[in-house]
């Protein structure tokens, strides 16, 4: 159904084009019609005729149509909202020995009425410079792009209360920025706005990599109860619960038991078989912590 | 005429194939045939195929029935004893063959090695069992050594749950409303080894963010002209959920493809965000390379959570002296993991390869019955 429409208006448009086309051919010697040079889109105004005779007025443009039919000596009145897409029109009145023409721009209302907003990342490490970039598309009511300069806010507030604002004036209707991620992790919450309106989005900053990793033993019978010290990467800040935490006994340079244990709590505790001899090591990624060895400490 | 001679020649060649069929059975017809076709029990080999037959054709009455030492144990126990307590891969599993080894026999007694093979939907697995096989009265009897799981005291495990869930973007979001990013994954290892005329792609892959991905490894062998020779992904030879900052080993067979022939490789690693769970942890003990002619690495998995695991997926990553990988090999626990409670697995390796092993290293991933992950 929607495709079957899809063409109906193609069609349409396409027909328009060729008629609206074929009028300004043979309407090229012809008279003005009085048209404003720009519009505003959606607004309302009337384009005064001379025509004698009963005739069709013809606006064109890629985005849209409109045909209105004329009395003699009578103006065409163009509602609020009927002209509402931005671009450049041509308006054609076609009647029995009249052929007028004029071409005119619709332009996008001055206020902001939406905004697209683009952040990314939507994760990253703390104490990045520059990390986080903020687009945002600023858009009327008719969802046309703004492409008058119109100033943007944008605004990123960690969740340790810091805020960094960013005020940038629109080119062609698009304002960018790159912000900071902080030094602390959490959810910091991407604000931007234009006019009345805001968006907003969220950007999970989470912890660097683990930052002087470091375990414990005890023994227990014949197990070694290991755990390690709260980690957290090099700002102070607990590495993220879930983050895989490898214990690896090697007996003479060979492994005999590893268990991949995740945080929780920001430690990692698990237990291992007490064979005196043996070296106990802890690595979580590529980075590695102490050593112990069974029997004795390292 | 021709009809006839046909059908006499069809009648005559069906009648020459029931009978050889008849006389030599094959292992899988003896089987699914009546107990009329089976071995004599009036012999120890006899009656341990017997036996051997009826767990093949999962006839636990049978089964039971023909053992001598039936007061020792119920044939729940028998049966848990062959399909496990809990649901793992011996639950679904078929004997494939047998295979009986005598060992010793006297006129009253007579031992033997079984080698039970099963089939599972991830591959076959072994169990070796030593049978002594007792005369009683003119029959002969086999002792089945009951393998019981152990028993856990009832008790209180805490475990501190920790799981991902994930919130996507909407069908109905406009374009402007990003959706979560997919997790970071880096392969930190990679080596292609030319085996048996085929090449093998080795490495390893590190999830470097702060949430767990669900990842797979496509790798593209490229010829000197830059033309693409073959692509394959790793399936099997690789774990894919990776909790943060945990690394999986991965293996990619390309074996119509020699080494020789390739100038360079593509390798695409690619990871979704996913829902998981951090639980349950899986200590890997007593590991130890076992020497020829069967070169294998063994060792326990010890389940250090408090619920049943009922399928472990078990990869080992083998390294030289340099600390490059040499081989990635894979394998399962055909029982189910219960807290606490040792369960042994092994991975085999080639022989030729026992030299070059230096050293080694086994992550597990493990699916539970009623858990997502």
């Amino acid at each position: 159904m929607k495709r079957r429409l899809t063409f109906v208006l193609l069609g349409a448009v396409l027909t328009s084009v060729i008629v609206a086309g074929g009028l300004y051919l043979s309407a090229s010697d012809g008279d003005a019609l009085q048209i404003p040079k720009a519009v505003e889109a959606g607004s309302s105004f009337s384009i005064p005729t001379r025509a004698a005779a009963k005739a069709v007025l013809y606006i064109v443009s890629p985005a849209q149509v409109l045909r209105r039919n004329v009395e003699p000596g009578e103006s065409v009145v163009i509602a609020a909202g009927d002209l509402h897409n931005a671009g450049h029109y041509l308006a054609l009145l076609s009647g029995p020995g009249t052929t007028e023409k004029a071409e005119f721009d619709v332009v996008p209302a001055s206020q902001p009425e939406s905004l697209n907003f683009l952040a990314k990342p939507s994760r990253l490490p703390v104490g990045r410079p520059g990390g986080i970039s903020g687009v945002a598309y600023v858009f009327d009511v008719y969802r046309n792009l703004v492409r008058e300069s119109t100033p943007v806010s944008f605004q990123l507030s960690d969740s340790a209360g810091g805020t960094q604002t960013r005020s940038v004036p629109t080119r062609n209707g698009v304002a960018w920025v790159k912000m900071d991620s902080a030094p602390r992790a959490g959810a910091a919450q991407f604000l931007v706005s234009a006019g009345n309106v805001s968006e907003k989005r969220v950007v999970q900053q989470v912890p660097g990599e683990p930052c002087n990793l470091r375990m414990s033993a005890q023994r227990s019978g014949q197990r070694m109860i290991l755990e390690t010290a709260p980690v957290r990467d090099c700002n102070g800040n607990p590495v993220s619960d879930g983050t895989i935490v490898s214990f690896t006994q090697t007996y003479d340079g060979r492994s005999e038991a590893t268990v991949d244990v995740p945080l929780k709590r920001d430690v990692a505790r698990t237990e291992l078989p007490a064979r005196d001899g043996s070296v106990i090591s802890v690595a979580t990624g590529v980075v590695l912590g102490n050593e112990i060895r069974v029997g004795g400490q390292r | 005429m021709r009809g006839w001679l046909l059908a006499l020649i069809i009648v005559v060649v069906t009648a020459i194939l029931i009978t050889i069929g008849t006389l030599w059975p094959v292992q899988t017809a003896i089987a699914m045939a009546t107990p009329r076709l089976m071995s004599s029990s009036s012999s120890p080999k006899g009656a341990a195929q017997n036996l051997m037959q009826e767990i093949r054709r999962r006839n636990w009455n049978a089964a039971y029935a023909m053992l001598a030492n039936k007061s020792e144990f119920q044939q729940a126990d028998f049966i848990r004893d062959l399909t496990g307590s809990y649901t793992s891969l011996r639950s679904y599993a078929g004997l494939e063959s047998f295979d009986l080894s005598p060992e010793r026999a006297t006129a009253d007694e007579a031992k033997f090695r079984a080698t039970l093979n099963w089939s599972s939907v991830v591959g076959t697995f072994q169990d070796v069992r030593e049978l002594r096989v007792v005369k009683e009265g003119d029959r002969w009897q086999v002792e089945w050594p009951i393998n019981r799981e152990p028993k856990l005291p009832p008790q209180v495990i805490p475990v501190n749950y920790l799981r991902w869930d994930v919130i996507y973007r909407g069908a109905e979001d406009d374009w402007g409303a990003q959706d979560v990013e997919s997790p970071h994954v880096r392969i930190v290892a990679m080596h292609p080894v030319d085996r048996g005329g085929g090449t093998i792609i080795l490495g390893e892959l590190l999830n470097e963010d702060v949430v767990p991905a669900f990842v797979t490894v496509k790798a593209t062998l490229l010829a000197k002209d830059g033309s693409a020779l073959a692509t394959e992904d790793s399936f099997a030879n690789i774990s894919h959920v990776l909790l943060p900052k945990q690394v999986t080993p991965f293996r990619i067979d390309f074996p119509k493809v020699r080494l020789s022939q390739v100038d360079n490789v593509r390798i695409e690693p690619s990871s979704t965000l996913v829902a998981a769970s951090a639980d349950p942890v899986i200590g890997i003990e007593d590991q130890k390379l076992n020497p020829l002619p069967t070169p294998s690495l063994s060792g326990q998995l010890v389940n250090q959570s408090g619920q049943v695991v009922n399928i472990a997926h078990v990869l080992g990553t083998f390294y030289d002296s340099r600390g490059q990988i040499v081989w990635v090999s894979d394998g399962y626990a055909n029982r189910a993991l219960l807290p606490q409670t040792p369960v042994a697995f092994s991975l085999p390796y080639p022989a030729d390869l026992a030299g070059k092993i230096n050293n080694y290293r086994v992550v597990t991933s493990t699916f539970s019955v009623g858990r997502f992950q």
